[in-house]
């Protein structure tokens, strides 16, 4: 009836785990609580759940991705602590079993589930706005790409209380991911909440490149598009090449694992290197999926912060398409020490190398947009400086162990760790909280708190070096990754270093939390009444703060890069149009929601071999799918007079302030 | 296996970074610390590479502090609210880069071929062969000239390469010892290879890079480099043992097991390392090497 769910599958046996649970739960209830009492079930549902707008979608985003950060920080918090204890024959407090789950979730979730949503999250939120369209290509599917990744977090999570995570670490290697060294449903969680999210992040990709090439405002050329959604261009088109790798190499882990095929095992002709080689077929791109629209951010809030065009727009759109390309070919130095000959291992390092030439290029393309400008110095900006000292050392060390010679010994050891924290915190979070700051006026109307801002920013900074500046050195010491204990007396001092630099991060988490809250309490003093708080280039900032739900009143007529500081110079920015017309916009549906909800049940009864109840939710899939297709009632018109009265509010906010 | 000359200068450079970091607190069994030619290598590879790349990033982190400060707000400094574009710099941002990947292109293809792990360093003596293989979680070794074998232990002549021939029993690992330099994959049905030599004789900590289960902590064995007649004292030792390596034992040494302590082995069934990497690959694949034998 229940697989192999048994109560044994809940860990009540381990405090550590059922103290988090019991948090979680009461926190969740306190949740439910807040939501009854102030009677906000049905606004919740109307306003959010069934949402297909875009900029909604991108709240709900951000929101599960600030909370996985949480959960996957708390993961890094446990490790480094381990690791500071578990010296000299100390076991420490976390015993293998444990520990092996932990940077297994710790790398799934950051990776997968904080900083894809965070990305996918800022992208709905922005790119629109800066095309100047109304919402996405399909909106409806990108509401399911949604709830689909809210279906791997549900699966993931779910792990922590029933059954147990993946201990393999975050790519899942086989053999060791095989059903033969792997018996429990660790490795399913992780295969169904990978494959189940990923094809939402499918969806995204083909959604917003559809998006970038068929909506953008009359007049905006591909060379005129923002620098943002340059990269988000790219970076969706990465995603549709590469994510239909990491499909077909997880259903085939999927097969050995569930009917006893033998693509990666070790014995009847199954080959482990092709499993490593495929992962990393789209493990490689995946790390510029998600860097490129940082870069695009820190274009943006260059050129806004030191009012000031970009410096070499064309050079940095030749850079970011060069990484697109060049990101598939270099994808065998994630393995040199795998025994290739001198001449493949020589032709992925230089491949690899080469790539830093075009990275190298949009620094300097950042650096000299702020020669000669008006630098602010705002939140945004703070990340941005953090990032250009960060990333670019390392990004030398990423150079460094593209060198093969040189990786031979540096591989899998925490130089690699502080390599790729290096590159991931101080390109990709630096890059993603930038740009949280940047455009939160534009989606909830008011500006966040900047001292906490900045007060966050140097905790993440100062933490991060802290951090990852020992484990560099360690890496010199011969300490390799993913050690439960160790018994190198010299690693001791820097380990403890680490973790108190992992204290500093944590105060940068929470100065960072605690901006929002006092943000959101003293929203009324940091109301945008403009529409255009930071005195903006592009023409997100064209509109009201916060954005109407249908973004445009009219769309508007692009004639230069940078569109909407052109039209301010030619004083058109604030003319209040004419007319207005009925504007025709998708209809909220609930199909994405249950889509999702119901392939988080799919997944677990496979996790747990439940086979009725996975058929049951196949066919409810399927069901809800075909209802949706045969709905006709999904979309409506917003009357001109409407339109009229929302935007009349605007221009009479501007000419209060005028 | 060919020396290159680095400049003079540059190995003093390096040689000050590597006191500097010494003195930093990193002391004990360092990568900057090699007891072999080719760990040697590799630190100079690491510190050219290095130094070649500062030519970048100091300018990087210098402009971003001057450029912050220069073109502050409240500064009034000069202002070019349009000016974005410039060939001298374009040409400049594009050509140094490019410049130092080159040379970094020539380093790299030069040094992957001279750190190829299936070279044998250049020596006098001829390689002794040493057959490594990962367990569930430890190491064996086996030693097919003197018919002897060892877990979590090895140890072999200094100035004498060492040829390490690599398999797994079990899940992927990498043999590892980070004094001596290269490490290389360990993988079941697979024999790799990797060359290492000893210049200073001493105990060198040994482990496997590669996450591989619960064990994998403890999955650490000692080499100890000797004179050649401390390797013949350690080889007569191990052939006191009262335990030896054939498939019985062998099958019961492949359970899992941690924190496995030192284990000699006085003989070992010949061929018994072959068979293991060969039980991996199925009966329909031999008879296919059959026919095209």
């Amino acid at each position: 009836m229940f697989g192999k769910l048994t109560i044994e599958a809940v860990p009540y046996h381990e405090p550590i785990v059922m103290v988090v649970l019991g948090v979680a739960a009461l926190m969740g209830l306190a949740v439910v609580a807040a939501i009854t009492y102030f009677k906000k079930w049905g606004y919740l549902w109307k306003e959010w759940i069934t949402s297909v707008d875009h900029k909604r979608l991108g709240v709900m985003y951000i929101l599960v991705a600030i909370v996985m950060l949480i959960r996957g920080f708390s993961d890094a918090i446990m490790m480094r602590s381990q690791q500071a204890i578990a010296s000299g024959g100390a076991e420490g407090y976390l015993p293998p079993e444990h520990y092996d789950q932990i940077f297994t979730a710790h790398g799934v979730i950051m990776i997968f589930f904080m900083a894809m949503p965070f990305m996918v999250g800022l992208m709905n939120i922005a790119v629109p706005l800066q095309i100047g369209a109304r919402d996405v290509a399909f909106p409806f599917l990108n509401s399911l790409s949604f709830w689909l990744t809210m279906a791997g977090v549900i699966l993931v999570n779910v792990s922590l209380g029933v059954g147990e995570f993946a201990a393999t670490g975050w790519l899942a290697y086989p053999p060791l991911s095989d059903i033969q060294y792997s018996p429990g449903v660790g490795v399913d969680y992780w295969i169904w909440s990978l494959q189940i999210s990923g094809i939402g992040t499918l969806l995204t990709g083909v959604n917003f490149f559809v998006t970038i090439l068929k909506m953008r405002a009359p007049g905006m050329t591909l060379m005129k598009m923002p620098m943002f959604t340059w990269t988000a261009l790219c970076t969706n088109v990465l995603i549709i090449a590469a994510f239909p790798i990491l499909t077909v190499t997880i259903a085939l882990l999927t097969l050995d694992r569930y009917i006893g095929t033998h693509f990666f095992t070790n014995d009847m002709g199954g080959n482990q290197m092709m499993y490593v080689n495929l992962i990393w077929a789209w493990g490689h791109p995946e790390v510029y999926i998600l860097v490129l629209p940082a870069f695009g951010i820190f274009a943006e809030v260059v050129a806004t912060y030191c009012k000031k065009r970009l410096f070499g727009y064309t050079s940095m759109v030749y850079a970011t398409v060069a990484i697109t390309v060049l990101s598939f070919v270099v994808w065998l130095h994630h393995f040199f020490t795998m025994g290739a000959g001198a001449n493949v291992n020589s032709f992925f390092g230089i491949a690899t190398m080469i790539i830093a030439i075009p990275t190298g290029v949009k620094i300097f393309n950042w650096l000299f947009t702020m020669y000669e400008g008006r630098v602010q110095f705002t939140v945004p900006m703070a990340w941005t400086l953090g990032f250009l000292i960060t990333f670019t050392i390392g990004g030398m060390t990423g150079v460094l162990l593209a060198v093969p010679g040189a990786d031979y010994v540096l591989h899998n050891s925490l130089f690699l760790i502080a390599h790729f924290h290096n590159v991931i915190i101080g390109g990709v979070v630096f890059g993603y909280l930038a740009g949280f700051t940047y455009w939160f006026p534009k989606v909830f109307g008011f500006k966040l708190n900047e001292k906490l801002g900045k007060a966050s920013a140097w905790c993440w900074i100062v933490g991060f070096f802290t951090a990852f500046m020992p484990l560099y050195a360690l890496g010199f010491m011969g300490m390799t990754r993913r050690l439960n204990s160790y018994d190198n007396p010299d690693w001791h001092f820097p380990l403890i270093v680490a973790a108190i630099g992992a204290v500093i991060i944590a105060c940068g988490i929470a100065c960072q939390l605690l901006q929002l809250v006092v943000s959101i309490k003293d929203r009324h003093k940091n109301v945008d009444e403009t529409g255009d708080p930071w005195g903006g280039r592009t023409l997100e900032w064209s509109i009201p703060s916060p954005a109407p739900f249908y973004n445009f009143a009219h769309t508007p007529v692009v004639e230069e890069r940078d569109a909407f500081w052109h039209m301010k110079e030619n004083g058109v920015s604030e003319q209040k149009p004419a007319e207005y017309q009925d504007i025709h916009m998708p209809k909220n549906t609930s199909a994405g929601f249950f889509i999702g909800m119901i392939a988080s049940v799919f997944g677990f009864a496979l996790i747990w071999h439940i086979w009725w109840l996975a058929i049951v939710a196949g066919v409810g899939i399927f069901v809800t799918m075909v209802l949706r297709t045969f709905n006709d009632d999904i979309d409506y018109y917003v009357p001109a007079a409407e339109v009229e009265r929302i935007e009349s509010q605007r221009y009479q906010k501007l000419s209060n302030q005028a | 296996m060919r020396k290159w000359n680095y400049p003079d200068i540059l190995k003093r450079v390096s040689l000050l970074a590597a006191v500097a970091f010494v003195l930093s607190g990193c002391t004990g069994s360092s990568l900057l610390d090699p007891k072999g030619p080719v760990g040697a290598e590799q630190k100079y590879l690491i510190m050219t590479s290095f130094f070649l790349m500062m030519i970048v990033v100091i300018p990087v982190i210098v402009m971003t502090l001057l450029f912050a400060w220069r073109y502050n707000y409240i500064k009034n400094a000069k202002y070019s609210p349009n000016w974005s574009h410039s060939n001298k710099i374009e040409v400049v941002v594009w050509a140094v880069p490019l410049a130092i990947i080159l040379l970094l292109s020539i380093l790299t293809w030069r040094s992957t071929h001279a750190l190829d792990p299936h070279r044998v360093p250049e020596s006098d003596r001829e390689p002794i062969v040493i057959q490594v293989m990962a367990m569930d979680w430890k190491w064996l070794f086996i030693y097919p000239e003197q018919g002897i074998a060892s877990v979590n232990e090895l140890a072999f002549p200094v100035d004498t390469p060492v040829e390490f021939r690599v398999t797994s029993n079990s899940v992927m690992n990498s043999f590892f010892i980070p004094q001596l330099g290269s490490q290389i994959y360990a993988m079941a049905g697979m024999e790799n290879t990797v060359h290492l030599l000893a210049t200073e004789e001493g105990t060198y900590p040994g482990m496997s890079a590669n996450y591989s289960g619960h064990g994998f902590s403890g999955m650490h064995f000692k080499a100890l480099a000797t004179s050649d007649e401390g390797f013949q004292q350690w080889v007569d030792s191990v052939r006191q043992a009262p335990e030896t390596l054939q498939q019985d034992s062998f099958n019961e040494l492949a359970k899992p097991s941690r924190d496995n302590p030192v284990e000699y082995f006085s003989a070992v069934t010949p061929g018994l390392y072959t068979d293991i990497v060969n039980s991996y690959i199925t009966s329909s694949d031999s008879s296919h090497h059959g026919a095209e034998e």
